[in-house]
């Protein structure tokens, strides 16, 4: 709009200037808005996907309708509705697809615990569905919060050293006593009083991916452009494996000290992923597998929970290994739930995903393949192989290399964390502890995952600035 | 920055397609045999959740699952108790099964492959699964009178239709009440499963199909003549030499009649003698005439040493190979190692009765889905060609003889021509007689062929026989027949 006061084009023409104007001005504001009415849409069809789904858990469980828990989700619609409606308004030009997906992944997950619930005839606040919800609410608001706080992401890159501080701290917190609070083996939450207890290393996971591509940016150039030539790759000077190395022990600590071997490999992975793309050097990229094998590797020999992981994995169904104290049984119980689910499912509310152990949490998409079958299983891969994609995209589109990067991470850790869980559900990889987005039962990880939708919503809209972008739409 | 980013992509998508590709492999290609896996509850509570269809006889219900609050959904019932016992055998949940519940399983339990496409349309309209229900051939009448007359006696009956092996009657005594063994108390089943297992008079064991099976003792005489006329060398008029007693070659042991007598005043008797007054002495010398070969292939045409399904499967009669001529001539009227059961005495009669013609004998008339359609239906299939007509009408007069006026008389019933044989064996010195009675009536053109078998002398001591304790068990189960 900074020509359509040109004093000479007025002169000439003074009755057609305004028309321009007012035509550009349309065409800006009439785009937009046709994504947000895609949008709208696709999200009034999740939130019905999410409806039919919880009636039919509570028809194929117990054969009764409980409209209580139809209000509750009532009201997450809202919330979701909420956000919609602020991203007309702050953010127009932010992706179409991302809000719907998450939404339904969000519901389905909803569903999916609340039928647990029922098969282990648990109501109120002991019910994890009804946790899940609240922190589903407080996932949405936070993200409302993210988008309407954060007009500009490119103020983030600013913060660069304090995201990395904060990412450091988020990381020690479980470990100060009289805080951390040891689950099943692994030191990874903190205790929030009556209030249940806090995974920050989820929201540690987002800090780290401002840090990454904050410093990333900074530092590329030395990164790339010095080094040796050995064997046809380009390796970095040693002293510029600094920062490689730093992740790195940090991912050992977390292994030694935390017992937490998936969210090692997920900060890791995220990093390494991220120096590639900064640095475009394939070196980076054997350097950090070298590094983190090594690791693993002397962790499985020293440490007994790893060395378990292991044996799991690779001998899931020998007796000796199903009947140990840690051993498969868990492993082998999801194993059996997603067979017993086939090709189409036995129906929500009619299998028993109840009987493998943490089925709401670890195994949740055991739990949904059991009832949704294999086809269930291919839509919630394709959906969030959808959301993925649509990241990966806002990073092709961007216009600066920290919106490009800061995007790319964002949309890689919920690639990385779908491949550990699912993979590691499915005998793809050892199990770790990491929890599935949006879909599994916890509120740290909703609250992170919705907080990335955020922002990667803030990034798209950003990138979008011309007729021009509107075309990966 | 977009070359790196496109890689990435690329790697990001192999991730997910290992994922769709671990997801198949579990849930398509490994799915049947993870299903199968011992370790798998989900499979066995799925097997809880169906409705058993019930096992009915001739109307009669005789197995049923009723709801139940428990976590195994269905408790099996047995409104008949032991009288059916030897035919249903019991169901437990837990502890395993028996008889027809073990053998029509896949039916009853929903999962067999005629049952598939009603398990879809069962998915599609909604409906809780519910097995097929197995109609068996006993009818009921005859079974009651079977089990009545057999009373508190050791033993078993079988009674089949002739002309299509369909099982009328199939009974053991002592036997067991399977609503205790089907109890979801599962210590409480183990404990009863172990008493019975102790028990003397082994409850658990099936008299009419298998169990310890029995020397047949006299009624065997009829196979060895079978496979006289057979042969062609021998009618009912063939004569044989009737001293009182023989002494088998190259043993010491002496064989006599029951009479301890010479079989008629007669320096010579006839085969029809032989049958009618059950003389040891002249079916010993026949048999050794024959030879073991010519009888043992004579006896595996009506079905020894073989085993025949009912479904379940029946003990296999046992007629030894490699005898001499002294155990042979023991073989001519039952004795030495030849066992048997009440089923493989009543198809050698109802293979008699019916021409030569050996029908397959079945316990299963008819399995049907749950809208009453028929899945599966019996056909009576011919299982083997035992003997040519012509010697099937001489062999039954000669039977019909022994009933009439012979030993077998106790079977004798007014108006009606019975066939059949009695059998006293022996069990060794000292030890209670076996008791038999195997034949079929009318004789002219048979609705039923028997066979019972009473153990340890029926209770009466060495003084009875199969005429007194067994024939008249028999007549009554015919008569229960014919009179319907």
């Amino acid at each position: 709009m900074t020509n359509t006061t040109n004093p000479t084009a007025a002169t000439v023409k003074p009755s057609f200037a305004p028309d321009t104007g007012v035509l550009r001005t349309m065409r800006k504001l009439h785009l937009p808005q046709k994504l947000r009415n895609r949008e709208l849409a696709l999200l009034l069809f999740a939130c019905a996907i999410n409806s039919v789904a919880i009636l039919l858990v509570q028809l194929g469980a117990t054969g009764a309708i409980d409209l209580n828990l139809l209000y509750l989700g009532a009201g997450l619609s809202v919330l979701v509705i909420g956000l919609h409606i602020c991203l007309r308004y702050v953010a127009p030009r932010a992706d179409p697809l991302l809000l719907p997906i998450a939404t339904v992944l969000n519901g389905l997950g909803i569903a999916m615990i609340y039928r647990i619930d029922l098969a282990k005839s648990l109501s109120g606040w002991a019910a994890a569905s009804t946790r899940q919800i609240t922190w589903s609410a407080v996932a949405i608001l936070a993200a409302i919060v993210v988008i309407l706080v954060i007009r500009n992401y490119r103020v983030l890159f600013r913060y660069t050293y304090v995201f990395g501080a904060l990412a450091f701290v988020l990381l020690l917190l479980p470990l100060v006593p009289g805080l951390g609070r040891e689950v099943s083996g692994a030191r990874v939450w903190i205790s929030l009083g009556g209030f249940g207890s806090f995974q920050p290393g989820e929201i540690a996971k987002i800090a780290l991916a401002v840090f990454f591509a904050g410093y990333l940016v900074r530092t590329r150039d030395s990164l790339s452009m010095v080094g040796k030539k050995f064997l046809g790759v380009r390796f970095p000077r040693l002293r510029d494996l600094g920062p490689i190395l730093v992740v790195w022990a940090l991912s050992m600590l977390i292994i030694v000290f935390q017992h937490d071997m998936g969210t090692a490999l997920l900060y890791f992975g995220l990093f390494t992923v991220m120096l590639y793309i900064a640095t475009g050097r394939l070196s980076w990229i054997l350097i950090g597998f070298g590094l983190f094998g090594t690791g693993a590797f002397f962790a499985a020999q020293t440490l007994t929970y790893v060395q378990g992981r292991f044996q799991n994995w690779l001998d899931a169904f020998s007796p000796a290994v199903y009947d140990a104290t840690g051993g498969s049984y868990q492993l082998v119980q999801g194993i059996f739930g997603l067979a017993q689910g086939g090709l189409i499912g036995t129906g929500l509310g009619q299998g028993r995903p109840q009987l493998t152990p943490l089925s709401q949490s670890d195994y949740i998409i055991a739990s949904l393949g059991e009832e949704l079958g294999l086809a269930g299983l291919f839509a919630i891969l394709g959906l969030y192989l959808l959301f993925v994609s649509r990241g990966l995209r806002i990073g092709f589109a961007g216009q600066d290399d920290f919106g490009k990067l800061f995007a790319i991470g964002l949309a890689f850790t919920v690639a990385l964390q779908v491949f550990i869980m699912v993979g590691g559900v499915t005998r793809v990889i050892p199990l770790t502890g990491l929890t599935t987005p949006f879909l599994a039962a916890g509120g740290s990880s909703l609250v992170a995952n919705w907080i990335i939708v955020a922002l990667l919503l803030r990034v798209s809209d950003s990138v979008k600035t011309g007729p021009a972008s509107e075309v990966s739409a | 920055m977009n070359r790196e980013l496109r890689r990435v992509s690329i790697v990001v998508l192999a991730m997910f397609a290992a994922l769709f590709l671990s997801t198949t492999v579990i849930q398509v290609a490994q799915a049947d045999a993870l299903r199968l896996d011992s370790r798998n509850t989900r499979a066995l509570y799925d097997s809880y959740d169906t409705e058993r269809g019930p096992i009915l006889a001739g109307g009669t219900v005789i197995a049923q699952s009723v709801p139940t609050g428990d976590q195994y959904a269905f408790q099996r019932q047995y409104p008949q108790g032991e009288l059916y016992a030897p035919v249903t055998g019991y169901f437990n949940p837990t502890q395993g099964s028996a008889g027809i519940e073990r053998y029509m399983n896949d039916y009853l339990s929903g999962t067999s492959n005629s049952q598939f496409l009603d398990t879809i349309n069962r998915i599609i309209a909604g409906q809780a699964p519910k097995g097929a229900a197995v109609e068996v051939t006993i009818d009921p009448v005859v079974q009651q009178v079977a089990f009545d007359a057999l009373g508190d006696r050791q033993g078993g009956v079988v009674a089949i239709e002739p002309s299509t092996g369909r099982i009328l009657a199939m009974v053991s005594t002592p036997t067991y009440d399977p609503n205790v063994l089907a109890s979801h108390d599962s210590q409480a089943v183990i404990d009863e499963y172990k008493a019975l297992q102790a028990d003397d008079l082994k409850p658990l064991s099936n008299r009419a199909t298998s169990g310890d099976m029995n020397p047949p003792g006299s009624s065997f005489k009829i196979i060895v003549a079978a496979a006289a006329l057979a042969s062609g060398k021998y009618t009912a008029d063939s004569e044989f030499p009737n001293p009182v007693s023989l002494q088998l070659p190259g043993s010491s042991s002496e064989v006599f009649n029951w009479t301890r007598a010479a079989c008629g005043p007669g320096e010579t008797v006839t085969l029809r003698e032989a049958l009618r007054q059950s003389c040891n002495v002249p079916m010993a010398e026949l048999a050794i005439q024959l030879g073991d070969d010519a009888i043992r292939e004579q006896a595996e045409k009506f079905g020894f040493n073989s085993e025949v399904s009912v479904p379940f499967p029946a003990g296999k009669s046992i007629y030894p190979s490699g005898l001499d001529d002294a155990k042979t001539g023991l073989t001519g009227f039952g004795q030495y190692e030849v066992r048997t059961t009440p089923l493989q005495m009543a198809m050698t009669s109802a293979a008699i009765g019916n021409d030569g013609e050996l029908m397959a004998p079945t316990l299963v008339d008819r399995v049907t889905g749950r809208n009453l359609e028929v899945l599966s239906s019996f056909e009576p299939e011919v299982m083997a060609e035992t003997l040519d007509e012509e010697s099937c009408v001489e062999l039954t007069q000669m039977m019909v003889n022994s009933v009439s006026d012979g030993q077998s008389n106790g079977a004798r019933i007014e108006g009606v021509d019975v066939a059949g044989k009695t059998g006293t064996a022996q069990n060794g010195t000292d030890e209670p007689y076996s008791l038999w009675f195997t034949g079929f009536a009318p004789a002219e053109n048979p609705e039923v062929a028997v066979a019972v078998v009473v153990e340890n002398d029926g209770n009466l001591g060495h003084h009875s026989s199969g005429n007194i304790v067994a024939a008249p068990i028999a007549k009554k189960v015919i008569e229960a027949v014919l009179n319907k």
